[in-house]
């Protein structure tokens, strides 16, 4: 089970890490978003520093997943709390 | 062509000598599991991948694009996810354009 899970992660992973999006219904969908290369800073010294283009991993809630936890809104708290939220 | 639950599977049976039946069952359990977590309120870590978490939404004026017709877009409760370290490396190095 435990294999299950790491062989699956990995799959995902390695599909996204190649520009592959997933798909999967009810769920969600993952994909890659374009970031367009730029001039950052080093916050500490304030020093420029050019950043390349890359791409950053995106997800998509799917419709039943949007749904079901959409309804549990009324009903259920958000239980998490270290998220920042 | 994107990856799908059925690629998943295949992979399970292949790598792990699952049946094709329980590969299969397995991978609607994992996405389930996770669907299940987030409906009863609990964020969801994944090691090496990233964080689903919740965050609700209040009530807030939207417009209809087309008509251009004011509308109030509903408080709701939506599924973010957060990509962890590791992940946002491997996919940082994907030099393609291909999507």
């Amino acid at each position: 089970m435990e294999l299950a899970v790491k062989s699956l992660l990995e799959q995902m992973s390695q599909s996204l890490a190649t520009g592959q999006r997933i798909e999967i219904r009810g769920f969600g969908s993952f994909s890659l978003h374009y970031r367009p290369p730029r001039v950052g800073r080093n916050p500490k010294t304030g020093e420029a520093v050019a950043l390349s283009s890359k791409y950053v991993p995106h997800f998509k809630p799917g419709k039943e997943m949007r749904e079901r936890v959409n309804e549990s809104r009324a009903t259920t708290p958000i239980k998490s709390a270290d998220n920042g939220n | 062509m994107a990856l799908t639950k059925a690629d998943l599977a295949e992979r399970l049976f292949e790598e792990l000598g699952l049946n094709k039946r329980e590969a299969k069952e397995l991978v609607e359990m994992f996405f389930e599991e996770v669907r299940l977590a987030l409906e009863s309120g609990h964020q969801v870590k994944l090691s090496g991948f990233g964080n689903f978490d919740l965050r609700d939404k209040n009530q807030r004026p939207g417009r209809n694009p087309k008509t251009g017709e004011e509308i109030p877009i509903t408080a709701r409760r939506v599924v973010t996810f957060r990509p962890g370290q590791k992940l946002k490396s491997r996919v940082e190095a994907y030099a393609g354009s291909e999507q």
